[in-house]
């Protein structure tokens, strides 16, 4: 028996002295609530929640061949990156199988940003090490940053009080931008994964209290655990690595081509999934709505006329929809929308519906154009 | 943790309070507070016929199923609607409007071996 000494963020002691249940997430003692995941999951849709995530992984890409590296590492495609903008994208095997989603961040020609998921970090940096090439040098910067996703329509009016001097509200969805907050250089990227406007606030790990505790004081965000953060993503229909893909998965297969580029010259994987995308996946990544009451969960299987043809991957009772809602495999053609399913829930089956995702979208408020992309963990 | 003196309680957290031959069975203010929110109630029917200690229905939080067991045997003779629409009245009012059931008791003798408030809240001390 190993007693496991678990990782803490820059912000655990405001989690405590707030009396947030924590939990062991990927080695990482973190919040998985404060005063409840329902409530930190409706001040979310309806007001700004604020997340300590700061044990994802921030890596610097810096040097004349920074967006070649980044090209090469990654799926999508970087040519369409200018100076402020980011994109979601994958890291694949040579067998064209998910190492991890990340957003790549272009904050100049020469200076770019990639944010892993916490649980693949240390392989991440290893293989990105691996993979490395002259010119663009790697700087990991996991444990000097901070990482703090304000998200919720109130979300931009939350950063006011930072006095960021380039202003949220300015950034364009999907944009990012180095600029003072609280007079401290930072990274703030319109960017989320809860299918809200939101922003994440890279900042220096010295100065995240002080950031926190504004955000949550003068800025009236409500700190928000790891529980809401994922009833939230899952009714913006986002996956999960290590949950909804792994490494055994392809971009294909899990429906994220729209972020595979294959004709943008060549990176790790691309020959597998040339291959691939001739013959298309043999299953595929839906959302199911159900119909009749009841919870899916992970591991619950997915039916056809009696005929089991998936599975669930990530499942739960939706809080604004008040009905279940699950991600899953199943064989191709019962992926196409509308395609009546039924999932089994303690040996009773429970009818539902393949639908198009997300299973929830924000009203669109007017401030920044609205982009719907798959958002970050 | 509140346990009101006039319950009776059973190692796995639920509770009955005893008006004559019945018993209105819930969760333990504990329990809904180890399981979190919940979000989906799994009932018998009225008319169920039950036996002490069988697993007689489910309550879903977001993260947990957690079966509730019969602390006596007996019928049931009315269902909680009010949990189904609106599942936070476990975590809300565990011995209040989250109550769960209400049985016709077979056999009082079977009561004997439940804890009172006392014992409880120390059972429950315990596995802090």
């Amino acid at each position: 028996m190993t007693d496991q000494i678990l990782k803490r963020t820059a912000l655990y002691p405001c989690h405590r002295a707030a009396g947030a249940r924590m939990v062991d997430f990927a080695g990482w003692e973190m919040p998985i609530s404060y005063r409840g995941i329902l409530e930190e999951h409706r001040a979310v849709r309806t007001g700004a929640g604020t997340f300590d995530v700061s044990h994802m992984g921030f890596v610097e890409i810096r040097g004349p061949q920074a967006a070649a590296f980044c090209q090469k590492l990654t799926t999508n495609d970087i040519g369409r990156l200018r100076d402020g903008r980011a994109q979601y994208s994958l890291l694949c095997n040579e067998k064209g199988g998910i190492l991890d989603d990340v957003v790549v961040y272009r904050l100049e020609q020469r200076r770019l940003a990639v944010c892993v998921n916490a649980a693949n970090a240390e392989a991440g940096v290893a293989w990105m090490r691996e993979h490395a090439t002259d010119g663009a040098e790697i700087d990991d910067r996991r444990r000097q940053t901070a990482l703090i996703a304000v998200q919720g329509p109130r979300a931009a009016a939350a950063l006011e009080p930072l006095g960021m001097e380039s202003p949220a509200g300015r950034l364009a969805r999907f944009g990012c931008v180095e600029t003072r907050v609280l007079g401290v250089l930072a990274v703030v990227a319109r960017t989320g994964y809860t299918g809200e406007d939101g922003f994440e606030i890279f900042v220096p790990a010295d100065h995240a209290v002080r950031v926190w505790d504004v955000l949550v004081g003068e800025g009236a965000a409500t700190p928000a655990g790891l529980g809401a953060r994922d009833t939230l993503r899952l009714e913006a229909g986002l996956l999960l690595h290590g949950t909804d893909m792994d490494a055994t998965t392809s971009p294909f297969a899990a429906d994220l081509g729209a972020f595979v580029k294959l004709d943008c010259g060549p990176f790790v994987g691309r020959e597998a999934l040339v291959a691939e995308a001739q013959t298309g996946p043999v299953r595929r990544l839906v959302g199911i709505v159900l119909r009749d009451p009841g919870v899916p969960r992970h591991g619950y299987p997915i039916e056809r006329e009696g005929r089991r043809i998936g599975v669930v991957t990530s499942g739960g009772m939706s809080p604004t929809l008040g009905r279940g809602i699950a991600l899953g495999y199943v064989e191709r053609p019962h992926d196409a929308v509308g395609t009546a399913v039924e999932i089994e829930v303690r040996g009773r089956r429970l009818e539902g519906e393949v639908v198009r995702r997300p299973f929830y979208r924000a009203p669109a408020t007017g401030s920044g154009p609205a982009g719907h992309a798959q958002g970050r963990p | 943790m509140e346990c009101p003196q006039e319950l009776r309680y059973t190692k796995e957290h639920e509770w009955v309070r005893i008006e004559g031959e019945i018993g209105t069975v819930g969760i333990t203010d504990f329990a809904q507070h180890e399981l979190g929110d919940v979000v989906f109630v799994e009932l018998p029917a009225s008319g169920t016929s039950l036996t002490k200690g069988q697993a007689f229905g489910v309550v879903e939080s977001v993260k947990a199923v957690s079966d509730i067991y019969a602390p006596v045997g007996g019928v049931v003779v009315e269902v909680n609607a009010d949990v189904g629409r609106q599942p936070e009245l476990v975590n809300q009012e565990p011995y209040g409007g989250g109550w769960l059931v209400r049985l016709r008791i077979a056999d009082a003798g079977e009561l004997g071996d439940l804890m009172d408030a006392g014992a409880y809240r120390e059972y429950t001390r315990e596995k802090d």
